[in-house]
């Protein structure tokens, strides 16, 4: 479903991402794991086509069509949704009417308000103010409105308190097993594509992952079973992990 | 008078200079309108443009001005307020007078002077003591003749513990582009009473506006004034005076701004806190795509215990128009808490790539971020404002 050639590209007048290769396939979910500063929201930023980050060489295909310089709401509208690590303050817009936008203009993100413990939050400028563990959610809403078929969850489990982790665990999988909100369920083998970031992997207890890469400087050092991965960069730390493996996917 | 009639050639101390002489006084009489329902079609169109509803029923007066004639004038409730035009109320009220040039100097400059010498029209409007009026009271000043000069004199008085709300919208019609609108303001709010004042206007691009706004408060009374320009305009300059006299007055100045291109806008206010816990805000939102924009604000403290904001924060949307922020604090005074923040910049990138990395066009999130910009922030606007100036945003295509 997604799949990135030979990627490479700048943000901030620096190159970031060295050659980036990775696939995602239908219905699949992907783990990312890597350092801080190692390039993983960089890629996702890529794939959703935000302007700071500029591609300069390789691909980036989705459902065969190359989309590697497409405008976002393009990308978007292809099916493509993203939680971003650190979403932007967005003064005067309401989050109910982004909500409500993001569904096409339907009410039934607003109606699932409730469940996200959001309901008071509608009337608040986007983000503005947010806690860490409410702008968590507020995002996750925002993506259960908009309902794409392919999702980049960047740390959606980061700074959240234990209570909340069940709520965005749950709402993370519903997000991608496709059960609507009002208990709805439609066909359960429709599963959605993700491309998920994590530091601690609590977010693949409620999600679990097929396929596990680990970026480091820029690209893609290692791929495995995510499980394995995790334990590996638990004993051994990253460096050690990744001169271990040594499996540069070609 | 000597001094005013040497001051109608004084030029204003802001704004792009006028010659008043191209101009001949716009006609002072027309067929009275009995029901605005029934007022003619591109009349009717300019006024729903500007906020004046033709459905009376939910306005509590409404009256009308084109040139310098008064249209049309009713109420809807009359138990507790008074609206009709200036001169009945003269007649009717001797003590009247002494509300006239009390609030806005007429040697100001050539405009005030102008509308001191020649015979101007207006309106009065009184809320008795005690009196909340429950919908507003519309008002409505067009100008229908071109080259022609809509000359206005309008007094406000709410009295002891009364409270309203006046929209009022502000138009020139189709033929009447290139035309100069003058118009004295002064409004008396007395010991806890309240005034909201909204003024919406749609002139044409050739237009020259200047009014001139003076406010008295007296102890606890309270003023807000919401000032939306989102049309096309010639040159407009705009600075109310508000004078809090009495203790625990407040007053917010708020200004909404689209400065289109060929339009010069200059707008701003001064608030003199001359009383203890006096509080004062203003609040400029602008957008400038293509025009000249002006943002002044001026707090003058001059008592202790004193408090007062002024924030003007613009957006640049093309290149070629000019913006300019002057935000003044003046003090002699030590325990004083003023403050003034200003911003000019962009529609910034990330936000809207954000919002259109929920689906939204790019025009879409442009127009929901400036939207935003404009009307957020802004404490006291009615939410009829709200919807007009969205549907003004929609007009003006600012995605492009
Ligand atoms: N707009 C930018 N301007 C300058 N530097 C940037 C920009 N965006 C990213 N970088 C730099 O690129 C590197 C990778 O950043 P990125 O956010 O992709 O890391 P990450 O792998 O997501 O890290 P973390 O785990 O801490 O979230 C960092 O050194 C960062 O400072
Ligand atoms: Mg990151």
């Amino acid at each position: 479903m997604l799949e990135i050639k030979g990627l490479h590209a700048e943000a901030g007048g620096r190159e970031i991402l060295k050659g980036v290769d990775l696939k995602v396939k239908k219905g699949e979910t992907a783990v990312l794991f890597g350092p801080n500063g190692s390039g993983k929201s960089t890629l996702l930023a890529a794939i959703m086509g935000y302007s700071h980050c500029k591609v300069t060489a390789g691909s980036i295909l989705f459902d065969g069509t190359d989309i590697t310089h497409l405008p976002v709401d393009e990308r978007a509208r292809m099916g493509i949704g993203m939680m971003m690590q650190r979403p932007p303050n967005v003064m005067g817009v309401k989050l109910g009417d982004l909500v409500r936008a993001a569904a096409g203009g339907d009410d039934v993100g607003i109606k699932a308000a409730a469940d996200f413990r959001l309901e008071r939050m509608l009337d608040r400028d986007v983000n503005v103010g947010f806690s860490g563990g409410e702008i968590k959610r507020s995002e996750i809403l925002q993506l259960t409105a908009q309902s794409p078929r392919f999702v980049l969850l960047d740390e959606p489990e980061s700074g959240v308190d234990l209570e909340s982790i069940d709520l965005i665990g749950t709402k993370v999988k519903d997000l991608l097993y496709r059960r609507t909100n009002c208990g709805r369920r439609t066909d359960g083998c429709q599963a959605v594509s993700a491309l998920v970031i994590t530091h601690t992997g609590q977010i693949l207890d409620y999600i679990g992952a097929d396929v596990g890469y680990i970026m480091q400087e820029g690209a893609i050092r290692c791929s495995g079973r995510p499980t394995d991965l995790l334990n590996d960069i638990r004993e051994k730390g990253y460096r050690d992990c990744i001169s271990c493996r040594m499996v540069v996917p070609s | 008078m000597k001094h005013v009639e040497k001051a109608l050639t004084k030029k204003a101390a802001h704004g792009p200079d006028v010659d008043i002489t191209k101009y001949e006084m716009g006609p002072g009489s027309m067929d009275a309108i009995d029901d605005l329902g029934k007022a003619p079609r591109d009349l009717a169109e300019k006024m729903g443009e500007v906020g004046v509803v033709t459905d009376e029923g939910a306005r509590d007066g409404s009256l009308l001005i084109v040139n310098n004639a008064v249209g049309h004038c009713s109420l809807r409730v009359s138990d507790g307020m008074e609206l009709m035009p200036l001169d009945r109320a003269l007649e009717k009220y001797d003590g009247l007078k002494d509300h006239m040039w009390k609030l806005v100097e007429p040697d100001k400059d050539k405009f005030t002077a102008t509308a001191y010498t020649e015979k101007a029209t207006g309106y009065f409007i009184r809320i008795k003591e005690g009196h909340h009026i429950k919908n507003p009271i519309q008002t409505c000043m067009m100008i229908g003749k071109d080259r022609s000069i809509q000359n206005l004199h309008n007094i406000i008085v709410v009295e002891k513990g009364a409270s309203c709300e006046i929209i009022t919208g502000c138009a020139t019609g189709n033929q009447a582009g290139d035309s100069l609108h003058i118009g004295i303001s002064e409004f008396y709010v007395k010991e806890g009473g309240s005034l909201t004042y909204s003024m919406i206007h749609s002139w044409g691009s050739g237009t020259v506006v200047r009014p001139r706004t003076g406010v008295k408060l007296e102890k606890n009374a309270r003023f807000t004034n919401n000032y939306v320009i989102l049309h096309p305009v010639g040159t407009m300059q705009s600075a109310p005076v508000v004078h809090l006299d009495g203790e625990g007055a407040s007053c917010r100045l708020n200004t909404v701004c689209l400065a289109h291109k060929g339009s010069d806008v200059d707008t701003g206010g001064t608030v003199y806190l001359n009383a203890p816990d006096t509080s004062a805000e203003i609040i400029s939102r602008s957008i400038t795509k293509g025009g000249r924009m002006v943002a002044r604000g001026r707090l003058v403290g001059n008592v202790e215990k004193v408090r007062a904001h002024l924030e003007c924060r613009s957006i640049v949307l093309d290149d070629g128009g000019v913006t300019l922020a002057i935000p003044e604090l003046e003090t002699k005074v030590a325990d004083v808490e003023m403050t003034h923040e200003a911003a000019v910049g962009k529609v910034e990138r990330d936000k809207v790539e954000y919002l259109m990395s929920r689906g939204l066009t790019e025009e879409q999130a442009v127009g929901m971020i400036i939207r935003g910009f404009l009307v957020g922030g802004i404490r006291g606007l009615p939410e009829e404002l709200e919807r007009d100036i969205d549907e003004a945003i929609e007009q003006a295509n600012l995605g492009d």
